[in-house]
């Protein structure tokens, strides 16, 4: 089976996961993202990269924070940018997804940057548009936030530098996270020797151990001498099944406090995808901490993103 | 119209004949195996060199979409699917629209299938009313119209009280129930098996005690009532062993499994193939593996197509959203037959998992070639492979995970009471 991210010539044609992809394009796209850190930090931030093309942000799942990142590279490659709110539009009418792309696909787009609520909606629009076209997952279903991991990547390597000696451990809703799949599938890529998962049973998934990782149910066991604490937003409808009982029980055992941050290295960094739940997952002291590098993610966030769109536009 | 099938190799299961011998067709019976009949002259004779003579294939559950949902598929283009996968006889689901559970539905499918006169339709009729797992629908009428069974079909029947009560009055009767276990609960929104690959493609899974759970339940419920019960769609290595603990306890059990699962495993799921969106969802290869082995050891008493022709919109969509299901009648022959080859099971015995033992099952006189009886008869060549393609495909469903793959068993004709239903050479 072809890995469909890929053209014939192996290069890559859409973003859809970061399973599969070689270290080598991984590594690419954080040194090309390296190179437009110094451009978001210009006064005139633009660059001609993506001029006259069209990329069209389709995001049938909302999230104003993903799509303005996405808007802001977009723009800053020069691109014409174009955000179909599309849970709200025409699904509701009843068009299919398909029908969807191939409307937008007939306005010239070249390129879908796609949110869906369903894991693999982006594979399956992959499969269908022409050949020219490429596809950008800004996250799936519980399947994959591939910009989320590579900008994870590239902010741990910012300060780690050297990802084979590193302890990772991502802690909180990991059942329905596509964040942490994706920055699991970038690590084990990258070599990292120790990558943790923690959290209650009822939000790790079966398997998990399949993925790479080590699975603790104790956050102060899993939080001992690690490198990064990445930290997951959980999400307030959980707490209306039969996963958790409530936020302030999920708090006391599995958000993270100073206290519990003092296991890890001392030169650890805490990371978040956002937005944060300050009480939930994360404790306010530690998210405007000294070990927080969580708006460092936004700012390279664009950076990634503008790189993951320069290089699939130039293949 | 009187037909000699010569020089086939003909397979009996029933009979326990694996031989060569000729087959003398009259009047819509067997008139002689072997031997030529006094007086036999025939009108048209088959030369079968080469071929493999066999009981028509009897199919335990195809969807024939109808009544209700006719763009999916029609009882034409399905009983045409039927004949030229050499299935002489299927049992139906009652998840039609309406819902399989009062006798005059019940009529009128028997009706429209004795029209066209390409298959035996058997419709196995509901067990609660709307399938709603509430009121119990009328079963002796219904077997008076002319159901062979009751089921729930894919449709969870959560509470265990309408259940006992069903098989109690199902036992009253000696109805058999048909039951596809599978805790409604514990597979609520799910779409595939709850393991390594539904959480690396971020899927919500069923884990595989939602099947052990209900046979469990199943069984207790059958030592007290003694109903006959036919578990639909094994999926799990430990649902195998289970059935085989049941059977060795004397209990009146029989299962199946459906043709994909006695092939395919979660792997297959691939990069979200909705063709491999499936109910029950396609196990970890451990659980196919068990599932091949008790088919060959008899634990599992029949391969089944079950049969269900998608639209192709209604696949085209992200995984979960897709409709599960996948056509199979053509397909039956072609992966019982690769089925039999991988595991070295003799061909007689890979034929009696689609002839004898679903027969036995059914409660009908069928799926043998002893004289005198129907001629239902399959004629194919073991040795043609050939690739599945849609536009070979008769049936209107032409959503299968085996499109571009090569399998074994090309059937030449189909009887259907001694009339040729399908012929290869002229379509």
């Amino acid at each position: 089976m072809r890995n469909p991210q890929l053209n014939d010539k192996g290069e890559l044609q859409h973003l859809l996961t970061i399973e599969g992809l070689p270290r080598e394009t991984l590594t690419h796209i954080l040194d090309t993202a390296t190179s437009f850190v110094g451009v978001t930090a210009r006064e005139v931030k633009k660059v001609p990269l993506l001029r006259g093309k069209s990329v069209f942000n389709l995001f049938f799942e909302n999230s104003t924070r993903t799509r303005t990142t996405f808007e802001i590279a977009a723009k800053r490659l020069s691109a014409d940018v174009i955000n179909l709110n599309i849970a709200v539009s025409s699904h509701t009418k009843g068009e299919t997804l398909l029908d969807t792309v191939d409307n937008l696909s007939a306005m010239h787009a070249d390129m879908f940057v796609v949110r869906h609520a369903e894991s693999g909606a982006p594979h399956l629009i992959a499969s269908h548009v022409a050949s020219h076209l490429h596809v950008v997952n800004a996250g799936d279903g519980r399947h994959a936030h591939p910009t989320q991991g590579l900008l994870d990547l590239y902010t741990i390597r910012h300060y780690k530098k050297d990802f084979t000696r590193l302890s990772v451990a991502i802690v909180g809703d990991v059942l329905h996270s596509r964040v942490a799949r994706s920055l699991i599938h970038a690590l084990t890529v990258m070599g990292t020797p120790d990558v943790r998962v923690i959290g209650p049973m009822t939000l790790i998934p079966a398997g998990a151990e399949k993925l790479g990782v080590k699975v603790f149910y104790d956050l102060e066991q899993g939080l001992r001498d690690v490198d990064v604490v990445v930290m997951l937003r959980l999400q307030s409808e959980r707490m209306r099944g039969a996963l958790l009982p409530s936020a302030q029980e999920f708090f006391k055992y599995y958000g993270l406090t100073p206290e519990k941050l003092a296991l890890a290295k001392p030169d650890a960094i805490v990371m978040h995808p956002g937005p944060l739940n300050r009480g939930v997952e994360i404790d306010s002291a530690v998210a405007d901490g000294s070990h927080a590098v969580i708006l460092s993610q936004v700012t390279f966030g664009i950076a990634v993103r503008m790189a993951v769109m320069s290089i699939l536009a130039g293949n | 119209m009187k037909i000699h099938i010569k020089n086939g190799r003909l397979i009996d299961p029933s009979n326990n004949l694996d031989t060569q011998a000729d087959l003398y067709i009259a009047a819509g019976k067997v008139a002689a195996v072997g031997k030529t009949p006094a007086g036999f002259s025939a009108n048209r004779v088959i030369d079968a060199a080469g071929l493999v003579v066999c009981p028509g294939l009897i199919d335990l559950s195809a969807r024939l979409r109808e009544p209700g949902f006719e763009y999916k598929a029609t009882l034409e283009s399905e009983m045409l699917a039927a004949a030229a996968g050499g299935v002489t006889s299927l049992a139906c689901p009652p998840d039609t629209e309406p819902v399989l559970d009062e006798p005059g539905l019940v009529e009128m499918l028997k009706h429209r299938a004795k029209t066209l006169n390409l298959a035996h339709v058997y419709p196995i009729g509901a067990l609660t009313v709307g399938l709603a797992g509430e009121q119990l629908t009328e079963m002796a009428e219904l077997r008076d119209a002319g159901c062979v069974g009751f089921s729930h079909a894919d449709v969870p029947l959560q509470d265990n009280q309408v259940l006992w009560r069903a098989l109690q009055y199902a036992a009253t009767f000696d109805f058999r129930v048909w039951l596809r276990p599978q805790d409604g609960y514990l597979a609520k929104d799910g779409v595939a098996h709850d393991g390594e690959v539904a959480t690396r493609l971020g899927l919500q899974g069923i884990p595989a005690f939602a099947e052990t759970i209900a046979i469990a339940t199943i069984v207790e419920i059958m030592r007290a009532t003694g109903t006959r019960v036919h578990l639909c769609r094994l999926s799990t290595r430990e649902g195998v062993a289970m059935v085989r603990a049941a059977k060795n306890d004397g209990l009146p059990i029989s299962c199946d499994v459906g043709i994909h699962h006695a092939h395919l495993s979660e792997m297959d799921l691939g990069y979200f193939d909705a063709h491999c969106h499936l109910q029950p969802p396609l196990r970890s290869a451990r659980d196919r593996d068990a599932l091949r082995q008790g088919l060959a050891d008899g634990t599992i008493d029949a391969l089944c197509s079950d049969h269900t022709p998608v639209d192709e919109d209604s696949k085209l969509l992200p995984f979960a959203d897709s409709e599960a299901g996948a056509t199979g009648l053509e397909l039956l022959l072609p992966l019982t037959l690769k089925w039999a080859i991988e595991m070295k099971v003799p061909l007689a015995q890979a034929l009696a998992r689609i002839t004898r033992e679903p027969a036995r099952i059914l409660g009908l006189d069928a799926g043998h070639l002893s004289e005198g009886h129907t001629a239902d008869v399959c004629v194919f060549d073991p040795e043609h492979y050939h690739k599945v393609s849609a536009a070979a495909l008769k049936s209107q469903g032409k959503n299968t995970p085996f499109l571009g793959i090569e399998l074994p068993g090309k059937v030449r004709y189909t009887l259907l009471q001694g009339q040729i239903v399908y012929d290869a050479g002229n379509g």
